[in-house]
């Protein structure tokens, strides 16, 4: 029980401080679940993350689901997916209700460009700390560095989903793993 | 009953958009025609707002959507019903990832994951930093949060205050 409301303050957090969909979320997520509470690894965070793209529903949603099940099953899954959820609940309600012209204050508009700015470098971080490990681990660096470089044009170049692109990446890998296999 | 409706109309919503918040957009303009909760005008001022509050925009847009068609209790259910589809398809998939995780060629699968996050990390900050524009200020301000990220790490929320703090002080 302890764990369930833990998962759910936890998510509950990340999702107060989450502007703009599920991809500010990972640092927070990256900081109260890797680093403090040592529940997830960073690479599970990261597979999470790339596998919640390809499954239904909102990216936020998926993560939250994927890191509660694994701590505590159906329940935590529950417990992670509400708790997520329910800042936005709270806050869009009383925006809706009562502070419909709180948006046009010019006040409040600098305040969210600058935490757009935040975000910006914070994946920015994230992005050089996954680079830095993959290179660093990666028994096959040429092989993830093109299959980075597909991924980047298929997303810049040809505008594809972010499915596609996490489904060609896992085909790019498979296809090695058969090359591999015919060559033994 | 309007609260029935508005949660299959989310948990179908929840079922069909895959890749994140914007994927729920064109379903919401279907339910503007198809069910007049809310009109097309008041849909765009929906997505404005929920890109700019705190939370998931896809779960901002399906609480604002459903308050508008049936109040408190409508912003509720439809977010409960957006909700629903992801519990049950990814307690689905984590259990047959469990089953597979020592089979081979399963590093491989996660490998992949992990290089096309890295790429989509990467073209979501491009997006979100074309919002911002390119005032000088904006760099100074990116480059100085990055900066600090370095050389003294602490929490993302920490980051996340700050800028907005100088976001409200530079007027940016």
């Amino acid at each position: 029980m302890r764990v369930l409301l833990d998962l759910f303050f936890c998510f509950f957090k990340t999702g107060l401080f989450t502007f703009g969909g599920g991809y500010a979320m990972l640092a927070i997520l990256k900081d109260e679940l890797t680093d403090k509470k040592k529940w997830i690894s960073n690479d599970e965070l990261m597979n999470f993350f790339a596998l919640s793209q390809c499954t239904p529903d909102v990216i936020a949603i998926n993560i939250a689901t994927f890191c509660g099940y694994k701590l505590k099953k159906t329940a935590g899954a529950v417990a992670a997916t509400l708790g997520v959820v329910t800042p936005s609940v709270i806050i869009i309600l009383l925006i809706a209700s009562l502070f419909k012209h709180m948006m046009e204050n010019p006040n409040v508009v600098h305040i969210l460009n600058g935490v757009r700015i935040g975000v910006v470098a914070l994946l920015c971080k994230i992005m050089f700390d996954l680079l830095a490990k993959i290179w660093q681990k990666n028994l096959k660096k040429g092989l993830s560095c093109a299959i980075f470089c597909v991924a980047l044009v298929e997303l810049f170049v040809f505008k594809l989903s972010a499915v596609l692109v996490v489904l060609s990446a896992i085909g790019l890998y498979g296809l090695d793993i058969c090359f591999k296999r015919v060559k033994k | 009953m309007i609260y029935i409706t508005l949660f299959y109309q989310f948990f179908l919503i929840g079922l069909f958009a895959i890749g994140g918040g914007a994927a729920t957009i064109p379903f919401l303009f279907d339910l503007s025609k198809k069910y007049g909760w809310f009109s097309v005008f008041q849909l765009s001022d929906m997505i404005a707002i929920s890109e700019s509050t705190p939370g998931a925009v896809g779960v901002n847009m399906a609480t604002f959507a459903g308050f508008q068609a049936g109040g408190f209790l409508g912003g509720v259910v439809a977010t409960l019903g957006l909700i629903c589809p992801s519990v049950i398809v990814i307690v689905a998939v984590s259990k047959l990832m469990m089953k597979f995780q020592s089979k081979e060629g399963i590093d491989s699968f996660f490998n992949a994951l992990q290089v096309a996050a890295t790429a989509l990390i990467l073209f979501a900050a491009y997006h979100i930093a074309a919002l911002c524009g390119d005032n000088i200020l904006n760099f100074v301000v990116f480059a100085l949060v990055l900066t600090l990220m370095f050389v003294c790490p602490k929490s993302a929320i920490f980051y996340l205050v700050l800028s907005g703090i100088l976001g409200m002080v530079l007027k940016l």
